[in-house]
């Protein structure tokens, strides 16, 4: 199967400072690729490279390449945009805009002129169905979205991504602001969710990553210890500190 | 010896203490007697003038010999200067901090936003000179029926002065929403436009209002480029390009001329500061809230 990430030495910088170093992963279609490792480990800047959402962070800059399909997406030719599109992201702090549920979702079908309003209505209900939240909010789309609880945000902030479509969803630790239930709810949904996307989820929770994903990545101070299945990394990690890392030794 | 040393530091800590409460004392006092003057004054003005003809009457002609005290054609001529000035500063001040919020490099904002703020440090004669002999000049090339004064350079004038003021406070704004949302927007592909209008913005909608208002408040007080440049002829009339009076300006033409303390044509200078007063007053009560609701969302 085409990877539909190839990672080809990616290193990152703030300012003169390298967080990333040369890190090399393909990332295989429909399936759940998990990123753990300690805090600072670089995990996040490395999740938050793939849709270049660290463009926004001043002197942020890599090296290396990252292709998605085939396309470098740091060349200079390319639309970040469309790239954002294709490539959602949920945050770690649930960040619902400050409009009503439904807006939230229409949000980002208007900027991408989906204009009619049958086919807007039909997509919001579609996605906040998929995100498993319709039930709780179908009586109160109009409703301020930051009235929700974190949980509930959350899955709003989901099904926002899911409405446009895109092939790859990112996670970056989504569950870390939220309580056991909701964090539940959230798994059970990545684990629907692959059927259809590609999905890479930053996690600081081991068993979370043992829980949902089909490939895991270890990595420390920067740089990529291990890649391989779930399965192999959980029970027989081939590295003396991924070992370390998943008995609990440090971290 | 202890006891004592101890009891000279607690009376210094007292009189510092009543030092700086008579300090801040002084301050409310002061806003205290200005109110407690222009009630007593305007009581005595509407003792001989009824407050209905005040609000009513079409003319304002105190100085005449046909007396006439409608407050109508300095309100218009204050309402007119001052729908001018947001107008220009309004959409001139909200890009400004849109560009600064969002688009500006750390460098260039640190350069731009000082010198924008210069603009607010111009004294307002300089400004009032600079309506009357290049701003109405310039524009009676493309206006030749403009008079000499007129409120349309004096409004125009008036806009650029306060749009630091709509810019800074609206920029400070638009700072304050957390780039978790800008982070949102831009991770469902949209450009930076379509953050700054439809995301941003409007989150930051409650402090850009309160700062407008501010800046409208600042424009009905305005007095040296209107009575410099706006002329002195109290006028009925939303007519930009004819010279009208404004409160501010009527009230500068009295306190300059010889009409006699104690006499009626001299109280109304008071009834029309307390006119601006309370017109003021309920637009900064206004925004205060509203910077106070804008402040509630995020923290």
């Amino acid at each position: 199967m085409d990877p539909t990430f190839k990672i080809h030495g990616l290193s990152a910088f703030y300012g003169a400072k390298e967080v990333l170093k040369g890190i090399n992963i393909n990332i295989l279609p429909n399936s759940v690729t998990a990123i753990i490792g300690p805090s600072g480990c670089g995990k996040s800047t490395f999740i938050r490279s793939l849709n270049r959402i660290n463009d926004l962070i001043l002197n942020f800059h890599t090296a290396g390449k990252v292709f998605y399909h085939n396309q470098d997406i740091y060349a200079k030719d390319v639309d970040v945009f469309d790239l954002r599109r294709r490539i959602g992201m949920v945050f770690q702090k649930p960040n619902p805009f400050p409009k009503s549920i439904y807006d939230n979702i229409a949000y980002g079908l208007r900027i991408h002129d989906f204009t009619t309003r049958e086919m807007i209505d039909e997509i919001v209900q579609k996605s906040l169905k998929k995100a498993a939240l319709w039930d709780e909010v179908k009586d109160s789309l109009k409703q301020n979205a930051l009235t929700l609880s974190g949980g509930q945000q959350q899955r709003l902030c989901i099904a926002r991504t899911l409405a446009i479509e895109p092939e790859v969803i990112l996670f970056d630790e989504p569950c870390s602001a939220l309580d056991p239930i909701s964090t539940a709810k959230i798994e059970e949904l990545i684990h629907q969710l692959k059927q259809n996307y590609t999905i890479i989820i930053v996690t600081h929770n081991m068993q979370q990553a043992a829980r949902v994903s089909d490939y895991a990545g270890f990595f420390l101070l920067g740089e990529l210890i291990e890649f391989d299945k779930t399965e192999v990394i959980f029970k027989a990690p081939k590295d003396k500190r991924t070992e370390d890392y998943i008995t609990g030794r440090f971290g | 010896m202890l006891l004592k040393r101890k009891f000279i530091l607690k009376t210094k800590e007292i009189l510092i203490e009543r030092l700086l409460f008579f300090c801040s004392l002084l301050s409310v006092v002061t806003t205290l007697g200005i109110i407690l003057v222009l009630l007593f004054e305007t009581l005595d003005f509407f003792k001989e003038v009824p407050v209905w003809q005040f609000l009513t009457d079409t003319q304002w002609t105190p100085l005449f010999v046909n007396k006439h005290f409608g407050i109508l054609p300095l309100l218009c001529g204050t309402f007119l200067t001052t729908l001018i000035a947001i107008s220009v500063a309004i959409p001139v001040g909200l890009a400004s901090a849109v560009y600064l919020s969002e688009y500006a490099s750390l460098k260039i904002r640190n350069i731009v936003k000082p010198l924008m703020e210069i603009l607010a440090a111009v004294p307002t004669v300089v400004y009032g000179y600079f309506a009357l002999l290049f701003v109405t000049p310039l524009l009676r090339k493309i206006i030749p029926d403009l008079s000499g004064f007129n409120s349309l350079s004096s409004g125009i004038v008036m806009g650029i002065m306060i749009i630091p003021l709509i810019s800074s406070l609206s920029e400070d704004a638009m700072r304050a929403v957390p780039m978790g949302l800008r982070e949102g927007a831009y991770a469902v592909g949209s450009n930076r436009l379509q953050v700054a209008l439809r995301i941003v913005l409007p989150a930051a909608l409650s402090g850009i209002i309160a700062a407008s208002i501010l800046a409208i408040s600042r424009a009905i007080g305005e007095t040296m480029i209107v009575a410099i440049a706006a002329g002195q002829q109290p006028r009925l009339t939303l007519n930009p390009l004819v010279p009208i009076q404004t409160i501010t300006a009527y009230i500068v033409q009295i306190s300059l001329g010889d009409t006699p303390h104690g006499t009626l044509e001299y109280r109304t200078i008071f009834a029309c500061g307390m006119s601006l007063f309370i017109m003021t007053f309920i637009l900064n009560i206004f925004s205060f809230k509203l910077k106070r609701r804008f402040q509630e969302i995020y923290e």
